[in-house]
């Protein structure tokens, strides 16, 4: 897992409270729709939970005020899957989060509450899925840049994947002709970003009762978006279009403080990658419209709207068997571009990604990662490193550690550069 | 008179059983047992199992995998295989779709529930150990008979029952092995034993398969299977159950898009 922060909106920021209670209040009306289905002769059911705790320190004096030295959070999660004989489902995740220190980073999801029925068409078959759903796009270590469906969750850690539930109706035809599916979302869910307390932000505190949309059905606006994906024997493809709300904010400074807005985008994106004996070739690339980049006039108080590409393409390469052990070490190396340059709104403009994952393969699936992520502008560096370990049947452990060394001023990184730290989570799952 | 002669030497040498006994080397022997033993397996259509794997490291300590697999036979091409995982409980839910292929690299993508994520990863190095077991990627998958050469080496009892001993050579050249010797029953063509030796022509690992059981009067599946590691002392036990023949599945539901909603 890179622990790159993923743009500026990720280091100040707001809690959806009215996200909160939608979601919660959704749970019900859902299990209500499902145990109203007829045919629940033959079900099969399935509930998995996982807790985690996590605690990280921050060896380096706060750069901004009121920020802590430390934090630490309780996680919890619990999947309920009802499937009947037919094959239809409902998979419910309900999700929650406490932080002992960042009030902002506590918070209730769903992160899945969807009805999956599937069926033949032709040779191929369709699919849909109904609801709360999670829906990942992209190929690459260093980043997920043509992701784009959900909104990304803010946990303890900044390098975590971790995404919000949307919801959304998503059908899927497939066949020879390769796989394609359509989306239509709405509901927009704000970013979850830091408070006060919190590391990993930017100097001032977001007014995350603030939020602003560029179109007039703010949140409701419908959101469409499609994609193609085939496997070409090595080659897997993937091409999307994604045509609505932004999940990125754009900081605005208003008479309400700073203030997340939303603007309309359109982007189209390509992800591709070819798998041949040790070597895995990456690329994903975008291009985007209708977005602000990080250039702002004071003349109208406002950042520039600025169509940009970005890519990031690299390889990985694996040496199995190392030292004739059972022990594996793949070599990764990843360039980011985005051609908007020092205006970027992330810290990816032109950067380098050098990692080295170790997997020992044992039984209880030992691996190491260190990365160093540098930038082809200036001196600035991020230095991860993660050691995860199984513990038993349902103990999972890993620790990691992240430092930004050598941050240029004119760096977006600039406002993290003494959030170094070293954190240890530990998950039980039953 | 002469010409009924060599009519009837003809004749002879085109009854396959007996011209292929004469002409036949070690090596067509083997390739023949093994193409024979697999044969008996194909037809099966489609299966669904349960799979517990124990493993023991060299002070008895033993940790425990289950898995349950899905598998459909595939024309002209090697089976698709679909592996769940339930335990250990980290990686509940991650599941692991491979396209077998006869002669070219298999195809094989993970899925990691946490993310939603398919992964496509590489295939190259099928010794690789299965969920840090003793069991390799290389033996979970269908062993397709054009991945090895054959040489029948003998015949010798196996308990009740007589054993072809042949020894098969891997084609690719990353295999973790460089040779192994397999019994196979002569009756009924089920593999008891397999030894395993590596490049350096240390013996590895044996393999024992007991417990079998015939399904649909005509397939033979094993309940149990122990591969020991010599050099290290670990052993892991796989034991099968609830294997069922003949269900609904269908080449839709070894897909990517089937491999997100697999559970």
């Amino acid at each position: 897992m890179i622990t790159v922060l993923r743009d500026n909106g990720n280091m100040t920021g707001s809690t959806a409270h009215r996200a909160k209670d939608v979601a919660i209040s959704a749970i019900p009306a859902i299990l209500a729709v499902f145990i109203a289905t007829p045919s629940l002769a033959e079900t099969f059911v399935e509930v998995f939970t996982r807790l985690s705790a996590e605690t990280r320190i921050y060896p380096d004096s706060a750069a901004h005020p009121g920020q802590r030295s430390h934090a630490s959070g309780l996680t919890g999660e619990t999947t309920i899957y009802v499937e009947d004989d037919e094959g239809r489902s409902i998979t419910v995740t309900p999700f929650y989060r406490y932080d002992a220190v960042d009030r902002e980073r506590t918070h209730a999801d769903l992160r899945d509450a969807y009805l999956l029925v599937y069926g033949e068409a032709g040779d191929g078959e369709w699919e849909l899925r109904l609801g709360f759903d999670r829906v990942f796009w992209g190929v690459t270590e260093s980043r997920s840049l043509v992701d784009i469906v959900n909104q990304t969750a803010l946990t303890g850690s900044p390098g975590d994947e971790t995404k919000l539930g949307q919801p959304m109706a998503h059908v899927t035809l497939s066949g020879e002709a390769g796989v394609f599916e359509a989306f239509a979302m709405t509901w927009h869910r704000p970013r979850t970003l830091p408070g006060r307390k919190g590391r990993l932000r930017g100097g001032m505190i977001v007014n995350n009762d603030g939020v602003s949309y560029e179109s007039g059905a703010e949140e409701w606006h419908v959101d469409l978006a499609g994609r193609y994906s085939n496997s070409f024997g090595p080659f897997d493809v993937g091409l999307s279009v994604f045509d609505g709300t932004s999940r990125d904010p754009t900081l605005l400074p208003t008479l309400k403080g700073l203030v997340p807005h939303y603007e309309q985008i359109r982007q189209f994106g390509l992800d591709a990658q070819y798998t041949s004996g040790p070597w895995l070739l990456k690329l994903e690339a975008i291009h985007r419209s209708g977005a602000r980049n990080n250039r702002f006039d004071p003349a109208n108080g406002r950042f520039e709207e600025e169509d940009y590409a970005a890519f990031v393409t690299g390889a990985e390469y694996t040496i199995w068997s190392l030292w004739d052990t059972d022990a594996d070490l793949s070599l990764i190396a990843e360039w980011n571009r985005d051609d908007r340059g020092r205006w970027a709104t992330n810290a990816f403009e032109n950067d380098l990604l050098l990692a080295a994952r170790i997997g020992l393969n044992d039984e209880m699936s030992t691996e190491f990662f260190i990365s160093v992520f540098s930038s082809l502008e200036d001196d600035s560096k991020v230095v991860s490193g993660e050691f995860k370990r199984r513990l038993d049947d349902n103990w999972f452990m890993s620790i990691e550690g992240t430092a930004y060394a050598d941050v240029a001023t004119s760096d977006i990184l600039y406002d993290v550069r003494r959030d170094s730290f070293i954190g240890l989570n530990l998950d039980y799952s039953f | 008179m002469r010409m009924i002669l060599v009519l009837v030497a003809f004749a002879v040498a085109w009854i396959p059983g007996l011209s292929r006994v004469d002409a036949e080397t070690p090596e067509e022997k083997g390739l023949r047992i093994a193409t024979e033993a697999r044969e008996r397996q194909k037809g099966f259509g489609n299966f669904t199992a349960n799979m517990i794997m124990v493993l023991r490291n060299k002070r008895g300590e033993e940790s425990t995998r289950e898995v349950r697999i899905k598998v459909i036979e595939v024309e002209n091409d090697g089976d698709r295989t679909i592996f769940v995982f339930d335990r250990p409980r980290d990686v509940k839910g991650t599941a692991f779709l491979v396209h077998a292929h006869k002669e070219e690299a298999d195809d094989q993508w993970l899925y990691l529930p946490a993310l939603k994520r398919v992964k496509r990863i590489s295939s190259s190095y099928q010794s690789g150990s299965f969920m840090g077991s003793e069991f390799s990627y290389e033996y979970m998958g269908a062993s397709e008979i054009e991945k090895y050469t054959y040489r029948h080496l003998g015949d010798e009892p196996c308990g009740d029952l007589v054993c072809d001993v042949i020894e098969r050579f891997p084609t690719q050249e990353d295999s973790g092995y460089s040779r192994q010797v397999l019994w196979i029953d002569s009756a009924e063509q089920r593999t008891v034993k397999i030894e395993y030796y590596d490049r350096r022509e240390s013996h590895l690992k044996t393999l024992l398969v007991d417990s079998y059981n015939l399904y649909l009067d005509q397939f033979w599946r094993a309940g149990r299977m122990a591969m020991t590691n010599h050099l290290t002392g670990k052993s892991t036990d796989l034991n099968w159950s609830e294997y069922a023949f003949g269900t609904d599945l269908d080449l839709n539901d070894f897909t990517q898009t089937a491999l997100k909603r697999t559970r």
